[in-house]
């Protein structure tokens, strides 16, 4: 400041220090820098449990049984091939599908159901319904494959109770996998509903209030104003789920196996099947990796139509 | 176009909440009402009362000659406008004001037609195709206000329609919602707790406090003859001066305001029959703040001379308003921008008690 009065501080201060500075420290010292060095752990544990093994699993499907030589794309040819995978791809899809649109149904009206309960008592109904979604799934997983015992089932003494005959639950084919199904609802329908209740509490009441007096019914209300309300959580929470859906290994490998005659697998039980259990690791590693064209393909729609509506919407 | 009328009706929300303590109201076809009051008054429980959005606890609402008691807002043919617009922000500007005909089985050209034609009172013609998210704040209450003429109503509603938008453009849209009226005279009611905004739209105010109505009359009879100390003090700006005072015998058989030590009146000889029975209680004096001015050597009738001290002065170009102190009431002066007047100087006025308001300092009501 030897030259006086007429030069601002603000501009010229950083000027003087910033020069004293070596290029290091002037690199530490940039935001986009620490912001780097902030997100690096979580960029290194992505990079060695995600990329990696995804990499891996890329290069080891490419291989033959022994992993001795390279084979292309021989082992998805394979596999579609072989009629067992292409039950599980039928089965995966099934699974999948039906479960997270009855999820979405059944969390959609319980949500409601929830949102019309008064104060008080809806945070006691909003934990208990929570529940399943807590608790550990293997272990709850369990529990259902001792109440669908064929020699302890619950069900089968209920049933008894009332006169009916023992149901195989998950012994015939297309009671299993309805069996598989209607677990998976139940682990995930919580999920659901705790999110449309979010969104179901953050459409504002005048809208409501408008489409009343412009002369909507219940339904009309429902239609016109909470389902484009709600449009982007129940795109996300349907993508999210039919992810994890796509990719659920617990329930069937707890309650059936894949069984019976294979026609339960999904394809993570079937990858451990082969891949772990047989031991033809690049098979099972072709197997898994017939999940990734199908929820990407699915990511992309849903994404950009939310990105479309978030424009759209957001005020 | 209708009639509608509010009889003792009652509104208590759970816990024994008394918002709206038995009011009646009459408001003729293709009048423009205005309910102001202060936060918390009852007027907006009225309004959505009126609208169907509140259940009422007992009494009776009338729309164009039918009690519509039980009757759901679908039913009743109103349009409300809301505070916050209440656009549906996935509908483009076209559909918002369309949304009611289409629900009501409209034909697409009669909609396209009713639509267009509010478009163009309201001039948003431009913005038909947008959402409201690419829409200003002047610009969404123009839609919301489209949205509730498309329907041609027998009443409109408006609840602080004005409320969110900044000083200007708020006084541009009260001259707009004006001009709406005058051209589709529709019955309307408005609520708003600006006294401007009541003022300037209404052809009645409605005063309420508390949840009762405090005063029901045009906005010349509310600011001249105020029936109550609250509506004196709420209508106009600034706001009425109070000063607690005792009347008294003064020279030549008349009557006196006696406000301090220093500051006694006369009371103005055509106002002594009314105010002659008030000899020697507790009353207080209102006296607006453009009857305070500065003095003036050739005065009229009814003008009286009193000093004060000066607190704060504050120009405001056309006029300067001056402060004082006068036994703790703070008093406000509406004086010509000419006038001397300092801080912590004796200052001569002129009060014209010809427009004087004495309350009784109990009751509050003006006698």
């Amino acid at each position: 400041m030897a030259d006086g009065a007429s030069v601002s501080i603000g501009v010229t201060a950083p000027r003087q220090s910033t020069g004293r500075k070596t290029t290091m420290q002037k690199f530490a010292q940039r935001r986009s820098t620490t912001g780097f060095l902030l997100c690096l752990p979580l960029i290194l544990l992505i990079a060695g449990f995600v990329i990696y093994p995804a990499f891996y699993a890329i290069y080891l499907s490419m291989l033959n049984k022994k992993m001795t030589a390279f084979v292309g794309l021989g082992n998805f040819q394979f596999l579609l091939k072989r009629h067992t995978f292409q039950l599980v791809i039928f089965q995966s899809c099934l699974f999948a599908v039906t479960s997270v649109v009855l999820k979405a149904l059944i969390g959609f009206v319980l949500a409601h159901l929830m949102h019309n309960i008064p104060g008080k008592n809806q945070k006691i109904w909003r934990g208990l319904l929570l529940v399943p979604w807590v608790i550990p799934l293997a272990l709850s997983t369990l529990t259902w494959w001792w109440m669908f015992d064929p020699s302890y089932s619950a069900f089968n003494w209920v049933l008894n109770q009332f006169g009916f005959a023992n149901v195989p639950w998950l012994g015939v084919g297309w009671i299993a996998r309805f069996c598989t199904i209607a677990v998976n609802v139940w682990f995930g329908t919580p999920f659901f509903m705790i999110m449309y209740l979010a969104a179901l509490k953050s459409v504002p009441e005048q809208l409501y209030e408008a489409a009343a007096i412009d002369g909507a019914h219940g339904l009309q209300k429902l239609f016109y104003v909470t389902l484009p309300m709600m449009r982007n959580i129940i795109s996300i929470t349907v993508l999210f789920s039919l992810i994890t859906t796509f990719a659920d290994f617990d329930i069937v490998r707890i309650l059936t196996a894949g069984g019976p005659q294979d026609m339960t697998h999904v394809f993570a039980t079937y990858a451990f099947q082969v891949g772990i259990q047989s031991g033809d690791i690049p098979l099972g590693a072709a197997d898994s990796l017939f999940m990734f064209p199908i929820l990407a393909f699915a990511a992309f729609f849903v994404l950009r139509g939310v990105t479309q509506r978030t424009k759209e919407i957001a005020a | 176009m209708a009639e509608v009328s509010v009889r003792k009706v009652v509104k208590e929300y759970d816990g024994g909440v008394l918002a709206v303590k038995g009011i009646d109201l009459d408001i003729a076809d293709h009048e423009f009402v205005v309910l102001v009051g202060p936060s918390g008054c009852g007027k907006s429980t009225t309004l959505r009362m009126i609208a169907g959005l509140e259940e009422i606890t007992s009494g009776e609402i009338w729309i164009d000659g039918d009690v519509v008691n039980d009757v759901p807002p679908r039913d009743r043919d109103i349009a409300m406008v809301f505070q916050n617009y209440a656009l549906y922000p996935h509908m483009s500007v076209f559909d918002n004001m369309a949304f009611g005909l289409k629900l009501r089985k409209f034909p697409k050209d009669e909609i396209k037609r009713r639509v267009d034609d509010a478009a163009r009172i309201l001039d948003i013609v431009p913005l038909l195709e947008r959402k409201p998210r690419a829409l200003s704040g002047g610009q969404r209450q123009r839609v919301a206000m489209g949205r509730a003429i498309v329907r041609n109503p027998k009443v409109f509603l408006f609840d602080e329609p004005l409320s969110n938008l900044d000083a200007k453009l708020r006084v541009q849209m009260r001259t707009e919602i004006k001009k709406v009226h005058q051209t589709v005279r529709t019955t309307t009611v408005y609520v708003t707790h600006d006294q401007i905004e009541a003022m300037t739209l209404a052809d009645r105010v409605v005063v309420m406090n508390h949840g009762i109505i405090e005063q029901v009359g045009t906005p010349n009879d509310l600011y001249h003859h105020p029936a109550t100390r609250f509506v004196a003090g709420f209508i106009g700006s600034p706001a009425m001066n109070f000063m607690p005072c005792r009347v008294q015998d003064g020279a030549n058989g008349g009557l006196d305001v006696r406000v301090s030590d220093s500051i006694t009146v006369p009371i103005p000889p055509a106002r002594l029959d009314r105010y002659g029975k008030f000899k020697g209680k507790n009353m207080v004096l209102g006296l607006r703040p453009e009857h305070l001015f500065e003095y003036h050597e050739q005065g009229k009738p009814g003008w009286s001379r009193v000093d004060m001290l000066v607190d704060v002065v504050e120009p405001m170009g056309m006029e300067t308003m001056v402060h004082y102190f006068v036994d703790g009431a703070a008093i406000c002066a509406r004086v010509d921008p000419a006038t001397h007047a300092a801080p912590g100087e004796m200052m001569p006025l002129t009060a014209d008690l010809n427009q004087m308001h004495l309350m009784d300092a109990d009751t509050g009501k003006v006698v």
